[in-house]
C-alpha cells in the first residue's frame, strides 16, 4: 500500500528536477529546506530523523537535491521526505513537507480493534513494517 | 523510481532550431552591458579582458550547440585566477558570477568567497560536514577559494586540507550544472598547488594570469577610488601620488590596487585631521572633498622607506 502523506503524495514520485523546482519555491518563499528520514510510517510520527541540518542560506535548491542523493545513499530502503519551515511571525511551523523517497516494498497498515467497556470498540492502526525491530523494517 | 522515466518521457522536447543568431543572444543575455562594465570600470588589465571576451564567445557558442542538439554535456567551467594581491581577482570573480548568470550556466549568479579556513575543520570529521556546507552554500553560483594553495600542506601528512580537496574535487565533477569553483592565488605558489594536485589540472579548464598595473593604471585606478567617494585630488598631489607609487612598489608588501586604497584612506584621514586642526571659519565644499599633496607627503613611504601598508593607519 502507498503511502499517501504530506503533498503530492496522490501523484507519481517527484523526479530530482521536480523536487529541485518546489525546493526552490519554498527557498524563494524564504523558508528553511530540510531532509528527514523514517522507518515508522505511521501518519502520527512526528519524529522523523533530521538527515543535515536545516538550509538556511543556501540559495539555490540543488544543495537540497545534493543532500536528498546523499541520504538516498545512506537510507535509500526508508522514507524520506523534505520539508520546508517558514520562521515568520505567526506561522513558525512547517509549509511544505512532501516524500521524496520510499521504500521498495510498503507492506501497509493494519486495523486494531479493542474492545472496551462492554461491547465498545477502540480503533486504531499500526504498520505491518513496525512489527520488525528498528533499522530491518525494510529489506 | 521507476515513476521518473515515464513522467520525463511525458515531456517531448521541441525540435531543435535549425538557425541561430548569435548576435542577438549576445545581445538578450545582457553579457554585453557586463562585458562593457568590465571594460569601463576596470583599468588595465588587457590580457584579463581578452580571455573573458574568448570564453564569453566559446559559452555563447557552447549553449547555441546545445539548443540545436549538437552538444550535449556541460563544459567544464572551473576557473584558476593567478596573479599577484591587489591585482582586481575577486572583482574580476564577481563579474564572472554575473556574467555565467546571464549565459545561463548557473542559476543563481552570486559568489561565495572562502579561504582554507572556511574548508578546513580543526578536528577528525569536523572538515566533510564544513566544506559539504560551503559547498551547498555556493550551489547555483560561483565558489570563490581565495589563496587555494593554502589547502595543501605537503609538510603535514595528517593535515585535514586533503580531505577538504577530495570532496571538493569530487563535487566540482559531479555537480558541474550546479556550481563552478574559482581557485585563486599567487601565480607561483598556485603552480606548485596544481603540480602536486594532478586532479585539480585536469578539472580547470580556464586558467587566466592577472598582470600588476603599472604606475600610471595605478594612479587612474586611484582616480576611480576617490571620485566614488566624492574627493578629488589637486595637480600638485597627483604628481605626489604617481611618486608614491613608484616608490611603494619597491617596498615589501605591495599589493597593487589594495595597497593603493590604503594609501588613500589614510590621506582622507590626515586630510580630515588637517581640516579639523587648521579650521579658520567656515569650510567650503571643495575644501572639504579636496586631498593636497601635503595629505599624502606626511606618508612614511616618502621619510622612512618604510611599508606602512600594514602599520597602524
Amino acid at each position: 500500500m502507498r503511502l499517501r502523506q504530506g503533498q503530492f503524495s496522490f501523484l507519481p514520485d517527484l523526479t530530482d528536477d521536480q523536487i529541485r523546482e518546489q525546493a526552490q519555491y519554498a527557498i524563494d518563499n524564504g523558508w528553511a529546506v530540510s531532509v528527514e528520514y523514517t522507518d515508522d510510517p505511521h501518519p502520527r510520527n512526528s519524529y522523523w530523523d533530521m538527515w543535515c541540518r536545516p538550509m538556511f542560506d543556501n540559495p539555490d535548491a540543488a544543495a537540497l537535491v545534493f543532500e536528498v542523493n546523499e541520504c538516498r545513499k545512506e537510507h535509500g530502503g526508508k522514507y524520506i521526505r523534505v520539508i520546508a519551515f517558514d520562521s515568520s511571525h505567526g506561522w513558525e511551523s512547517i509549509r511544505m513537507s512532501f516524500i521524496v523517497n520510499r521504500p521498495a516494498d510498503e507492506p501497509g497498515f493494519r486495523l486494531v480493534r479493542q474492545e472496551v467497556d462492554g461491547r465498545s470498540i477502540r480503533y486504531t492502526i499500526e504498520s505491518y513494517a513496525v512489527r520488525e525491530p528498528e533499522g530491518r523494517r525494510y529489506a | 523510481m521507476s515513476t521518473a522515466t515515464t513522467a520525463e518521457s511525458e515531456h517531448e522536447p521541441s525540435p531543435p532550431p535549425q538557425e541561430v543568431d548569435l548576435a542577438a543572444v549576445f545581445e538578450d543575455s545582457g553579457v554585453k552591458d557586463v562585458l562593457h562594465e568590465i571594460d569601463e570600470t576596470m583599468i588595465g588589465l588587457g590580457p584579463v579582458k581578452q580571455r573573458i571576451r574568448e570564453m564569453v564567445a566559446l559559452l555563447l557558442v557552447d549553449r547555441a550547440r546545445r539548443d540545436m542538439g549538437l552538444a550535449t554535456e556541460t563544459p567544464t567551467l572551473h576557473m584558476s585566477f593567478t596573479g599577484n594581491p591587489g591585482t582586481g581577482k575577486t572583482t574580476v570573480a564577481l563579474k564572472m558570477a554575473d556574467l555565467l548568470h546571464r549565459l545561463g550556466y548557473v542559476r543563481k549568479g552570486h559568489l561565495v568567497t572562502v579561504t582554507r579556513d572556511d574548508l578546513v575543520g580543526q578536528y577528525i570529521g569536523h572538515t566533510a560536514p564544513k566544506t559539504k556546507e560551503v559547498l551547498k552554500k555556493a550551489m547555483g553560483g560561483v565558489l570563490f577559494i581565495d589563496e587555494a594553495y593554502y589547502l595543501y600542506r605537503p609538510e603535514n601528512e595528517r593535515d585535514y586540507g586533503q580531505e577538504a580537496i577530495e570532496i571538493l574535487l569530487q563535487v566540482m565533477e559531479n555537480n558541474r550544472d550546479d556550481l563552478v569553483v574559482i581557485l585563486a592565488g599567487y601565480g607561483d605558489r598556485m603552480d606548485r598547488f596544481f603540480s602536486s594536485n594532478p586532479g585539480f589540472r585536469s578539472r580547470i579548464a580556464h586558467h587566466i594570469d592577472f598582470p600588476d598595473y603599472d604606475d600610471d593604471e595605478l594612479v587612474r585606478i586611484s582616480q576611480i577610488m576617490l571620485d566614488q567617494q566624492n574627493y578629488a585630488l589637486d595637480d600638485e598631489a597627483r604628481e605626489v601620488l604617481l611618486r608614491y607609487v613608484a616608490l611603494r612598489r619597491q617596498q615589501p608588501h605591495f599589493a597593487n590596487a589594495r595597497s593603493i586604497r590604503n594609501a588613500l584612506d589614510r590621506a582622507r584621514l590626515r586630510q580630515a585631521n588637517r581640516l579639523f586642526l587648521r579650521n579658520q571659519g567656515p569650510v567650503s565644499r571643495e575644501d572639504l572633498s579636496t586631498i593636497r599633496a601635503e595629505d599624502l607627503l606626511a606618508s612614511r613611504v616618502f621619510t622612512m622607506g618604510m611599508p606602512d601598508a600594514d602599520a597602524a593607519p
